[in-house]
């Protein structure tokens, strides 16, 4: 079938050749040509050798989430040769590298093969094995370019400027994008039936991941202390708000730096670092991943009972132990809300996709600072490390961050006595001092029982006056945190919840529900505690389909736990092969509970 | 209990500092530690080094781990910030409150159970930081809080109250400092506070990372016949090697001593460490002569105390960096980014 700007494009190369930037060539270009796009990158746990794929997904209705199927398959590993033609939709293409002969066996009839000899072609015009590798996937580019109908001048604008400071570059990899181009040209019916053409649906968009927006956001928060231990998949999140700092922070004249990037040791030492800076009165962060989380657990508990605010960005990816590093989970739900021994809870934000990490980085200091607690920004893989379009990232130069209940040296002054964990305002938040301000602010932090004066104690009355106290402040982070986002109608009887990176896939689906008459109101829960918002939502449904990432269904364990929900109305829809979720297994799976409940 | 206070009442006589502050002033509140234990001195000797020193009570940050020496920070300095963490991870919690707020004075205590077991990671690299802080083990070589297991730090022979002698090696936290590069080393013993208070005061100063490992007797556990680190053993096997005297910058170097038996090593405030050489063959400043001297000595069965090592030349943690002066906790948030505008122009990127 013949469509324009609807079109699923995915490569397979070899990781460590280079052909990371020839497909990000493609995915940006196809964006400034105004086409709404998504990339999705699946890559090994490895650096140079293992198969990896890239997936683009070109959508002019602006969806986010993968696609179920590949229409042009560019199959640059011979390792993975036969299931990539395998993957190919019925009626799609095949572009391989036909230097080589390919065995007559691996043919589908329903799939048109198109070689382009593309070592061939590199080889005889360029010198070096470096430089031929390279332009073998730059020359792919090309070829994809004539067969989609990319506009050649986006190309060339975007080389010229990613290339604005080596210009002899670009003249080399012009050469290699025009040998893939006319050789398509003169070989095949250019372009195919799905083909893209310029429209105007990327205008205040951004492609982003969202672990460099959140970097970005830990700079607009002000955050001055990063302390991280390197761990697939949030190292870059660390290295966005190093770049940032070392353009932002840094002064002209001087070359003094405004943030301390710490890498520790190891996670438990990373976090306690954030501990020690936030207790100075320092914006202070670490980004991490599952197997850190269980690491950080005994600060966390700390800091929970000690009122320190935290701030912490699990970049989930699949567990249990070691796993899947490099795929996708929301595994870790369970393990980030009641991390660390005894009886304690903790804020968790769920972003959708890198423009929330971006404004959520920024609430998630505020969030921590004004409750005194550890805050979780819960992000994922496919949130942190894919390539999203999504709206311009905002920052309103108006707003006053929020730094909670902090005496300052004048207010200490006029007190007869400073008494830490003392609950003046009815809400649960004591008012803390910072070292250095006053003698009188003076108290000694602990994680061993405390009374509300800030005393060791091992009175059960006192220890339980302060346990209980931290419920009261439960409920004030259950009323500030954000609300969920809701689309409600009152014809519906059946609705639809998710969290982060879950959006996209049930947005999509619900509209294909939609056309099928199977109408879902719909709850994306963005914080825990879960607010008033969620409990109502559940209440007023026959059955809540509960989209997650993870086999053991937390989040539906969550609702209950912490709100009481009825389990009978909760119907767990669980995703947790590593994959990024797609609309398909969303569709697919209501579409079986929905005839269940028709049988019935 | 550790929460009970002790009276702020002081003899009208007693020598006030240059803040106007007595000694009493420097205390905390009552010990709950077993009578006799060495850790109680450590803690006198912590007040009259920071009381000589005229360290504002509020500039002064508390650090410590779990274990007996752990819980004396409470007994020293009610008018500092403390902050007791979790087991083996003070250096942790004071690279990150340093990294936020230099201005202060770090002092941790921790033990040998904390420092050389659990958190042997995080000691470690606090020293390869060069955090400027003043680290002190108190040593017993012992676990006094679950009643009297063996350390890391327990000697070869030494002999349980219960049970059979320690066959594995010892870790050495002072040769293990000197091996990584800390800037300031010294040992000393808990009875002897005359030795004691200058090298705290040393350390206070210093600008890097400064170990003081104090050899504290465990009375309850570890001071029976049989122990290498009770009282009565170390007493007898105490060697000093080089004995220091504080000297403040303001004022003269008034310390009599010999020449070519004493030298002095300027700190980077303009304080003076002087070093009283009682051994002739010893060399603090050369990494590789302390190391070797202090193994022979270990070899022969003493305990080798004073200014171990100095290094002022190495830069510490901020300075390593290029961070500002300005604590990083003092900055406002909004001089902390470009703005709305800026943002436009970064966003650019990502088009």
């Amino acid at each position: 079938m013949a469509t324009i700007n609807d079109v699923v494009l995915k490569i397979a190369t070899v990781n460590g050749t280079g052909s990371a930037s020839a497909n990000g060539l493609l995915l940006k270009s196809i964006f400034r040509m105004g086409i709404p796009v998504v990339g999705k990158n699946f890559f090994p746990s490895n650096i140079q050798g293992l198969p990896t794929w890239y997936e683009i997904r070109v959508t002019s209705d602006g969806y986010q989430s993968r696609s179920d199927h590949v229409d042009l398959m560019v199959a640059m590993n011979a390792q993975t040769y036969a299931r990539d033609l395998a993957e190919v939709a019925s009626g799609g293409w095949l572009l391989y590298d036909s230097t080589w002969p390919r065995h007559r066996q691996l043919d589908r009839d329903d799939v048109t093969v198109l070689g382009v000899p593309l070592s061939k072609m590199c080889n005889e015009s360029f010198d070096g094995a470096r430089a031929r590798i390279l332009m073998k996937n730059i020359a792919y580019v090309g070829a994809v370019a004539a067969l989609l109908d990319i506009d050649l001048d986006t190309i060339t604008s975007l080389l010229e400027q990613t290339f604005a400071e080596k210009k002899h570059l670009v003249a080399s990899n012009m050469q290699a994008i025009r040998l893939g181009y006319d050789y398509a040209r003169e070989n095949f019916v250019c372009p195919l039936p799905k083909k893209v053409a310029t429209m105007t649906g990327t205008d205040d968009h951004i492609i982003i991941d969202g672990n460099t927006a959140a970097g970005l956001g830990c700079m607009y928060a002000g955050a001055t202390v990063g302390a991280w231990y390197p761990i697939t998949p949030s190292t870059s999140l660390m290295d966005a708000f190093r770049s940032f700092c070392s353009k932002y922070r840094v002064d002209p004249e001087t070359g003094a730096r405004t943030y301390c990037i710490i890498q520790a040791e190891d996670e438990l030492s990373a976090i306690g670092m954030v501990l020690g800076a936030a207790w100075n009165g320092a914006r202070s962060f670490t980004p991490t991943s599952g197997p850190g989380i269980s690491l950080m657990s005994e600060f966390i508990g700390f800091a929970y009972y000690a009122e320190i605010p935290t701030v912490i960005f699990n970049v989930q990816r699949t567990g249990p132990s070691t796993g899947m590093p490099t795929r996708t989970q929301q595994a870790d739900l369970m393990s980030c809300a009641y991390a660390s021994h005894g009886d304690t809870k903790h804020v968790l934000l769920f972003p959708a996709d890198p423009n929330e990490c971006f404004s959520m980085a920024q609430s998630a200091f505020d969030h921590a600072e004004r409750l005194q607690t550890p805050v979780i920004v819960m992000m994922d893989l496919d949130i942190g490390m894919n390539d999203w379009m999504v709206p311009d990232l905002e920052f309103d130069d108006s707003k006053i961050p929020d730094r909670g209940k902090v005496f300052t040296a004048e207010q200490l002054e006029e007190m007869d006595a400073f008494y830490r964990y003392l609950d003046v305002d009815g809400d649960g938040i004591p008012y803390r001092s910072l070292p250095g301000v006053h003698e009188k602010g003076s108290y000694f932090t602990r994680g061993s029982g405390h009374t509300r004066y800030g005393a060791y104690t091992e009175d059960s009355a006192a220890y339980k006056d302060v346990l209980d106290r931290l419920l009261v402040k439960w409920e004030t982070a259950r009323a500030t945190l954000p609300e969920a986002e809701i689309e409600y109608s009152k014809f519906n009887k059946a609705g639809l919840l998710t969290i982060g990176s879950g959006h996209g896939a049930c947005k999509e689906a619900r509209d294909r529900l939609a056309e099928q008459k199977v109408n879902l109101n719909y709850c994306r829960v963005r914080a825990f505690p879960f607010g008033e918002d969620v409990r109502e939502f559940i209440a007023q449904h026959d059955v809540v389909y509960v989209v997650e990432q993870n086999r053991d269904a937390q989040l539906r364990s969550m609702l209950m736990l912490d709100i009481d929900a009825d389990p009978a109305k909760l119907v767990s829809l669980l995703h947790y092969d590593g994959m990024p979720l797609n609309a398909r297994f969303v569709i697919d799976k209501v579409l079986e509970e929905v005839a269940k409940g028709c049988a019935a | 209990m550790s929460y009970i206070a002790k009276p702020k009442v002081a003899h009208p006589n007693m020598p006030k500092n240059k803040l106007g502050l007595t000694a009493r002033d420097y205390e905390g509140t009552v010990s709950t530690l077993c009578a006799g234990c060495g850790h109680d001195s450590v803690t006198a000797a912590i007040i009259q080094a920071v009381f000589e020193l005229n360290i504002e009570p509020q500039m002064l940050a508390k650090m410590s781990g779990i274990g007996c020496s752990s819980k004396t920070p409470a007994y020293f300095v009610s008018g500092s910030h403390g902050f007791n963490s979790v087991h083996g991870r003070m250096p942790s919690v004071t690279t990150g409150a340093n990294a936020a707020n230099r201005s202060l004075t770090y002092i941790g205590v921790s033990g040998d159970g904390d420092s050389l077991s659990i958190g042997a990671g995080q000691f470690v690299h606090a020293i390869r930081r060069n955090l400027n802080m003043c680290y002190i083990i108190e040593n017993n070589g012992v676990y006094g809080l679950t009643k009297g297991q063996f350390s890391a730090s327990a000697d070869i022979g030494t002999r349980p109250k219960k049970g059979e002698p320690n066959r594995q090696e010892p870790i050495d936290p002072v040769s293990t400092a000197i091996s990584l590069g800390a800037t300031y080393i010294a040992r000393s013993f808990s009875g002897d506070k005359e030795q004691l208070v200058p090298l705290i005061q040393g350390a206070l100063m210093h600008e890097g990372f400064a170990l003081v490992d104090v050899i504290s007797p465990c009375v309850t556990f570890n001071d029976h016949e049989g122990s290498t680190k009770s009282y009565a053993h170390t007493r007898q096997h105490y060697h000093h090697v080089v004995d220091a005297d504080y000297i403040p910058p303001a004022e003269e170097i008034k310390a009599a001593y010999k020449e070519g038996s004493a030298m002095a090593v300027e700190l980077h405030d303009g304080s003076k460490i002087v070093l009283r050489k009682v051994d002739d063959e010893y060399d603090p400043t050369s990494r590789a002569a302390s190391f070797k001297y202090l193994r022979e000595r270990f070899n022969v069965g003493e305990i080798t105390t004073g200014l171990l090592y100095i290094d002022e030349s190495r830069k510490e943690m901020h300075d390593l960096m290029g961070n500002v002066q300005t604590p990083m906790c003092q900055l406002p948030l909004d001089a902390l980014h470009p703005g709305s505008d800026e943002l436009k122009k970064i966003l650019n990127r990502y088009r």
